[in-house]
């Protein structure tokens, strides 16, 4: 046992002793990162001083720190990826990273990872490149606390804020993304974690996943997208206190679910969009203490879904809680607050005593026929909301609460 | 023409019904904001009496009144004054009760519990709406001579702008479901006051839907400067037309 | 003063003015006689434009009263039945009228007012008032505003003895200003000392427009009643 802690101190100083830094400045000797990378090895720190750096591609080949002293600008000249990384434990860390390539062939992007392990992405702040970050084959890579901007105005023309393409075990940690077609892209990606990021004003996505599998964003903002975040073909996602707002338009949605399963949507807050939650083809997933505010549709769930558990969940000020378009319904309902529930609670255990229908009839020939929203709320719809209530002939039988909360619950 | 107005209105003030509808809608509305710990389903409540109290009574009220005071009319005929002013002074004064009353009611609890876009949006397209059913009242009243049957056409007309014209939209959208009737429906709430002040309030109340689907091109119709201007123009329209039309009459009415 | 020229008005298949043509002049004292629905409250109420005549035209002062207004300064009306805003008081009915017409105080006639007593009840609204106040009211407010013509539909009727009287002294009294009157009534026997012509109409059509002397010399009758029956009866 002795003699394993000798050997490990040895190791950790042997390192630390035989490592050295080289300083990037163009008032001394080493004045380009090129030199630099030519002149480390690896496990060697090379820092780089303020300034503004035209280098072309900057490939790391080598285990090696790359830190920014006040952001150096690395500039592209919108012809290069500016730094590949191409070897395991490497760290870009400080830097101003603009003016990447463009390209409709290769996804040239401000850093990227190329099959390594280990990479550390941190405090860096992108703009106007192609991609931001782009991990392609990555292993248990970090990326921190970056701002990736773009300015793009065609979807067609723009590249992801954050791109992962079979990856594992990534940690994307507290960046802020905006203006590029998807925030954050995950593609083959599992076991990773996306944390505390803001997607703002992207195009598309602001958080989009294909394929990708055991994976969580937890305590993210996603504002103002094309759509907040769309999880498609993927399974095993937790979805947890995510703030989704004011995604607006045409098919935007908060989130949208398409063909997931064994997904848990817990404390997320909805508010200001067209439609909070759209699910189409979903199943097994488990929603619980979410917010549903000011949505157009709280939720819009299609009759391709199954077990979808919706309980203990608020609704509130919605133009419609639930929005469907079949009869089937193969989902439960349970313990929600809806505002709009007119029951009452003889038995006073808070719970209400007679079900609630969150799908009005109004939402239901809006769904068969569009352009009716015209006549959304006059007397004419009113009129037949409430014969519906007493007659239901077109909203789905089995759509409903049978246990509605009477007060919202404290989320 | 100042006289005149003055006249009607001291008139119309010693007749208890405008007070009590106007303590009836400030009953309403306080009510609403205070019970509902939700103020959206306030507004929700407060959009019904706008859409649905205010055109009845406002038809109501100023046909009614008349009807009342033809023998009030036949003495101004006799008198130097022209029709015209006589007519308008009428028509102005019967306007200006229904559209204070209406602030007073529900404009007033408005501005104090929701000074928010919807609040405005309701309160002008109320007193609007106000002005327009009391001008639609006044051309029926004058085409008919006799006061049930004006009051029955009255009547009509409530229920036609109200249910029936929007019924025919209903069935036209089901019978023609496989064209495109977006843009036309735009132009079909023209036809329609009722109709087009709850769009314009509906966007700013609902607009999170009416960003999805056909809702957007309400939207970038009614949502921008110019179809703002463009639908309160044709609301003016719907004050000036009739208005027109029951002055035209009266000019050449046998009293 | 008052020209029609063929003058003719209908309501629906009911002719009320068949081709009316009259010329009133000034200090004349007119009566418009005919049996009832002959259209003699139509033609008073066409020349107060009250009733707009399909065909011919009216004149005032030689000026056409289709798009004028203003000549009704000169006209003083009596209704056949006064009907005023119920809720108002007899003062404010007074004021009113004295404000739509805005003529000073100094210029007004109050004669009426005083005599009919009208000034005790001022306070008194108009729902309130028998069928004989309202007459009082109608007629003050006739004279009230020193019109040069004066239109008096049936004035007498309702009133008591004494109140009628006063008003025919009033009447006199206008004409002998000079002032131009008409009066319809039924009762023939109160216009005998009033009236300086007759006109006569039925269905609608103006049988005839006499002086009283005329009258009398055709039917060899003094009383303007017998003499009407007289025509009738021809």
């Amino acid at each position: 046992m002795k003699k394993l802690i000798t050997i490990s101190i040895f190791l950790f100083f042997g390192t630390a002793v035989f490592a050295k830094t080289i300083h990037v400045d163009k008032q001394q000797n080493v004045k380009t990162i090129q030199q630099a990378l030519l002149l480390a090895v690896d496990g060697d720190t090379v820092l780089v001083s303020a300034g503004y750096y035209h280098e072309q591609n900057i490939v790391i080949n080598k285990s090696i720190c790359l830190i920014g002293i006040n952001h150096p600008v690395l500039d592209g000249d919108n012809k290069y990826e500016i730094i590949s990384i191409k070897a395991d434990g490497v760290v870009v860390d400080g830097f101003k990273i603009i003016n990447s390539g463009v390209s409709s062939i290769e996804d040239y992007a401000g850093v990227k990872v190329y099959n390594s392990r280990y990479a550390v992405i941190r405090n860096n702040i992108l703009d106007k490149t192609f991609f931001g970050v782009y991990i392609q084959f990555g292993f248990d890579c970090l990326i921190e606390n970056n701002t990736i901007n773009a300015y793009n105005k065609v979807e067609q023309e723009s590249g992801n804020g954050i791109h992962c393409w079979k990856s594992d075990s990534l940690r994307i940690l507290g960046n802020t993304i905006t203006g590029h077609r998807d925030g954050i892209y995950f593609e083959f990606v599992k076991n990773s974690i996306i944390w505390r990021n803001v997607a703002e004003d992207n195009l598309r996505y602001g958080l989009h996943f294909m394929f990708s599998n055991d994976d969580a964003y937890i305590c993210n903002v996603f504002k103002n997208n094309g759509a907040g975040v769309a999880v498609m073909f993927s399974k095993g996602l937790k979805m947890i206190h995510n703030y989704f707002e004011e995604n607006w338009g045409d098919a935007a949605f908060g989130l949208l679910l398409k063909e997931i399963s064994d997904g848990y949507i817990e404390n997320n807050v909805f508010e200001k969009n067209t439609a909070g939650i759209f699910m189409e083809g979903a199943s097994r997933i488990h929603m619980e203490k979410n917010v549903f505010k000011r949505n157009g549709w709280a939720m819009k769930i299609q009759a391709s879904c199954m077990d979808v558990n919706v309980h203990n969940n608020n609704f509130e000020s919605n133009t419609f809680d639930v929005g469907t378009n079949g009869n089937l319904v193969l989902n439960n309902f349970t313990n929600n607050y809806w505002d709009k529930y007119e029951g009452y609670d003889l038995n006073k255990d808070k719970l209400g005593d007679v079900p609630f229908r969150p799908v009005s009839m109004y939402a239901m020939i809006i769904e068969q026929n569009p352009p009716a929203m015209i006549l959304f709320r006059s007397l004419m719809s009113t009129l037949l909301d409430k014969t519906e209530k007493v007659l239901p002939s077109l909203t789905p039988e089995n759509l409903k609460d049978d246990h509605p909360l009477m007060k919202p619950m404290v989320l | 023409m100042k006289k005149i107005i003055k006249y009607v209105i001291i008139d119309i003030l010693r007749n208890k019904i405008v007070l009590a509808y106007t303590a009836f809608l400030l009953l309403i509305s306080i009510s609403i904001f205070n019970l509902e710990d939700n103020s959206a389903k306030g507004l929700l409540s407060l959009l019904n009496i706008i859409l649905i109290i205010v055109p009845l009574v406002s038809l109501l009220f100023p046909a009614i009144y008349v009807y009342n005071s033809s023998e009030f009319l036949e003495l101004l005929v006799s008198q130097p004054l022209k029709r015209k002013t006589i007519w308008l002074s009428l028509f102005s004064g019967l306007a200006a009760s229904m559209a204070f009353a209406f602030f007073v009611g529900a404009g007033i609890p408005i501005l104090l519990f929701e000074a928010t876009p919807t609040g405005f949006m309701m309160l002008g397209t109320g007193i609007l709406l106000s002005v327009i059913f009391t001008s639609l009242a006044m051309l029926a009243a004058v085409k008919a001579r006799d006061k049930a049957k004006g009051i029955g056409v009255v009547i009509l007309l409530w229920l036609y702008f109200s249910v029936i014209f929007d019924g025919l939209i209903l069935f036209l959208l089901f019978q023609f479901a496989d064209y495109p009737l977006e843009k036309l429906m735009v132009g079909a709430t023209a036809f329609n006051p009722i109709d087009l002040s709850r769009i314009l309030i509906l966007l700013k109340m609902d607009v999170s839907a009416l960003m999805g689907y056909t809702g957007a091109i309400f939207k970038d119709f009614f949502g921008t400067q110019l179809g703002l201007i463009i639908s309160f123009l044709v609301l003016v329209t719907w004050v000036l037309i009739p208005t027109w039309l029951s002055l035209r009459k009266f000019k050449h009415k046998d009293l | 003063m008052i020209i029609a020229s063929n003058v003719s008005k209908q309501f629906g298949k009911l002719k009320a003015l068949d081709n009316v043509s009259v010329n009133c002049g000034k200090g004349e004292c007119i009566a418009l006689i005919g049996p009832n629905g002959c259209g003699k409250t139509t033609f008073i109420k066409s020349i107060l434009g009250m009733v707009v005549c399909d065909s011919g035209f009216i004149t005032f002062n030689g000026k056409n009263i289709k798009h004028d207004w203003k000549y009704r300064e000169n006209i003083g009306y009596m209704p056949q039945i006064g009907r005023y805003p119920e809720n108002m008081t007899i003062g404010q009915v007074l004021d009113m009228m004295k404000d739509i017409r805005g003529k000073k105080n100094d210029k007004l006639d109050e004669e009426l007012i005083n005599k009919f007593g009208l000034i005790q009840i001022l306070s008194k609204r108009m729902r309130t008032l028998s069928g004989g106040t309202r007459q009082k009211v109608s007629a003050a407010l006739a004279f009230l505003f020193n019109p040069d013509v004066l239109i008096l539909d049936e004035p007498t009727a309702g009133l008591d003895p004494v109140s009628s009287e006063m008003l025919k002294e009033k009447i006199i009294a206008e004409k002998n200003k000079g002032k131009l009157v008409l009066i319809t009534s039924h009762i023939l026997s109160e216009l005998d000392d009033l009236i300086t012509q007759v006109i006569y109409m039925q269905d609608g059509k103006l049988w005839f427009h006499k002086s009283i002397d005329n009258l009398r010399e055709d039917t060899g009758e003094e009383k303007l009643s017998r003499a009407i029956a007289k025509v009738m009866t021809q």
